[in-house]
């Protein structure tokens, strides 16, 4: 669990000069970007002696090349971006980091232009970093951080969020986790493991032995605690994980089984569901107090709950009307109200961190959707379709949605298999998240830092 | 004249041969399902001689079926008879639904068995419950009879 422990050291962050609030260059994340924003990210310079320092330490050859290969993957993945080959690039990192020489990045199409410095500042890791507008021959922005040397994929991904923040005028996801279900084995007899990974699949952990199955884990919005599903001794209950410790414990004292957790956004209460008899309802554990709260009350199945963003509303799964459902309610359970009213059957609904979008899955004519929809249940807007898919989770700012796609196994029942996808909110920018092995119910933690 | 006669009567022999086919070919997926419940022996084991060990159900639904009915009758049976014995009954879906719906529908599933079972004096004492959802799949294909297998509550001895 030491890996853990230093992703909690202190990181420095320093404006090195104010910003200039006026540029050209925008980009709009609203709509589907087929036309990228051309940028060059220079590599980041760096001094023979710290070059050294840092291969021994960290053994990476060339530790700016591989902080700005973070930079422009990350921004690359995002479909917003699209930097340019570096063969192209003509001028030194070095120089360029001092003053660009606009013209040349100009003559490669580059709109933006991304600079920095590396250096070892007595054993910690400097990374200074620049944004350029080419095509007003302006500095944008200008930041320097130190931290501790195994912090350097981090600096990588802040460096990102900064960037994407600068340009779209939204706060990035970059700097962010996933914990999700790695699965292996046949499938009559997966084999399932928590697994953790930053966003661009970098560093995977994997949590649990596999010795018991485990399902649907989720972070804690204000803190690296994770509550999911264990069958621990063939008893299904809902767990809390202290990531950081290792350190879990089951979530109230229930004759039954707990199923469907997610923490309140603020961090302090467990909404999930219990089966008795037959018939699942909703409840809440405080887990201060732990207090337990009966939300629904109906010999329906209600299931999957999320709250809203300020807490106030709860949406969540129901078959009360015959079939699944998506269901609002206030968050003590009153004024419950359908607004699912499309064709098929609708799922696991995930109130979107800006407040203003449900997603779900939904099922219609034997294929699988991934959506999304107003709270109140209107603008339907389905992003991708294929033979499985579900469980939609949001990056931090609300523009991206993870989920898992299961494939249709061939006559013999083979070829099964599960991964991790991401989409925009546009319905744009499908890709698969590479895991080291299948993997399914991803959540995605907030920024590690802001 | 006569040619045409032939070919006339050799379409209605191919016509008639795919007729037969397409019923032969029918036949064998209905055989094991009804309104999309298993009704087959593929995937059943017993408890003892003549009582199956599950019973299957229509997508969505957790109704006993009357074939699911004879056959916890023949379960009540053998456990009034052995008085002893303890089981869990486990619920299970088919892969088509969300997993945490999947999971509350397994546990309504194997409810409903042991509802059935406890009107027919098994005290619940005897009896636990335990969902599994789409986790656990008895036929790994993706098409309507793998599904209708999977969907289904077994009784397995606990003790």
């Amino acid at each position: 669990m030491n890996y853990f422990k230093n992703f909690f050291i202190y990181l420095i962050i320093v404006l090195l000069i104010p910003l200039k609030s006026f540029s050209l260059i925008e980009v709009d994340i609203t709509r589907g970007n087929l036309n990228p924003l051309p940028l060059a990210v220079s590599p980041l310079s760096i001094d023979d002696k710290s070059k050294k320092s840092f291969e021994k330490l960290l053994k990476e050859k060339n530790i700016g090349e591989e902080i700005s290969s973070i930079v422009e993957n990350n921004l690359k993945t995002s479909g917003l971006f699209n930097p340019l080959s570096k063969d192209a690039f003509l001028q030194e990192p070095d120089i360029a980091n001092l003053k660009p020489r606009f013209e040349d990045w100009n003559l490669i199409k580059a709109q933006a232009l991304i600079t920095g410095k590396v250096s070892n500042v007595d054993d910690k890791l400097r990374v200074e970093f620049r944004l350029w507008d080419v095509l007003a021959g302006k500095e944008m922005m200008a930041l320097a951080f130190t931290t501790v040397p195994t912090n350097w994929r981090r600096v990588g991904h802040i460096i990102s969020d900064k960037v994407y923040e600068r340009l779209t005028g939204e706060k990035g996801y970059f700097d962010t986790r996933i914990i999700y279900v790695a699965e292996e084995g046949p499938k009559t007899k997966r084999i399932k493991k928590l697994a953790i990974m930053d966003q661009d699949g970098a560093n995977n952990k994997f949590l649990t032995l596999g010795n018991e199955l485990v399902l649907t884990p989720r972070f804690n919005p204000t803190s690296q605690m994770v509550t999911y599903l264990s069958y621990f001794r063939n008893l299904p209950r809902v767990y809390l994980l202290d990531i950081e410790t290792g350190m879990q414990e089951v979530v109230g004292d229930f004759p039954g089984m707990t199923f469907a957790p997610r923490f309140s956004p603020d961090g302090k209460k467990i909404i999930m569901s219990f089966a008795k008899d037959g018939n699942s309802d909703i409840y809440t554990m405080d887990l201060e107090n732990r207090i337990v709260e009966k939300i629904t009350n109906h010999p329906s199945i209600d299931t999957s709950p999320s709250y809203s963003p300020d807490g106030k509303y709860i949406c969540f799964n129901s078959d009360r009307s015959g079939y699944q459902q998506i269901y609002v309610m206030n968050s003590d359970g009153s004024r419950v109200k359908r607004i699912s009213f499309g064709k098929g059957i609708y799922g696991t609904p995930v109130w979107s961190p800006r407040g203003d979008l449900i997603a779900f899955t939904k099922l219609h004519k034997g294929k699988f959707y991934i959506g999304v929809m107003r709270t109140d249940g209107s603008g339907e807007r389905l992003l991708t379709e294929n033979f499985y898919q579900e469980a939609p989770s949001w990056s931090p700012n609300g523009r991206v949605l993870i989920f898992y796609r299961e494939t249709k196994t061939d006559q013999k029942g083979e070829g099964f298999s599960a991964k991790l996808w991401s989409i925009d909110l546009t319905g744009y920018n499908e890709r698969m998240v590479k895991t080291p092995t299948d993997g399914s119910d991803p959540s995605w933690s907030s920024l590690l830092s802001n | 004249m006569k040619l045409s006669k032939i070919l006339k009567n050799g379409l209605l022999v191919v016509l008639a041969c795919f007729a037969l086919s397409a019923c032969a070919t029918k036949k064998v997926s209905t055989s094991q399902m009804q309104s999309d419940v298993y009704t087959g022996t593929d995937t059943v084991e017993y408890l003892a001689s003549g009582v199956p060990d599950r019973v299957f159900f229509a997508t969505n639904e957790s109704v006993l079926t009357t074939a699911s009915r004879e056959t916890l009758r023949k379960q009540a049976a053998w456990l009034r008879k052995n008085s002893d014995i303890t089981i869990v009954l486990e619920g299970h879906a088919d892969e088509r639904g969300t997993r945490e719906y999947n999971l509350a529908l397994g546990e309504r599933r194997a409810n409903a068995a042991k509802d059935y079972l406890m009107t027919y004096g098994i005290s619940s004492d005897r009896i636990s419950v335990l969902s599994y959802g789409k986790e656990r799949p008895v036929d790994s294909g993706s098409n309507p009879l793998a599904w209708s297998k999977n969907r289904r509550s077994v009784t397995v001895k606990a003790n």
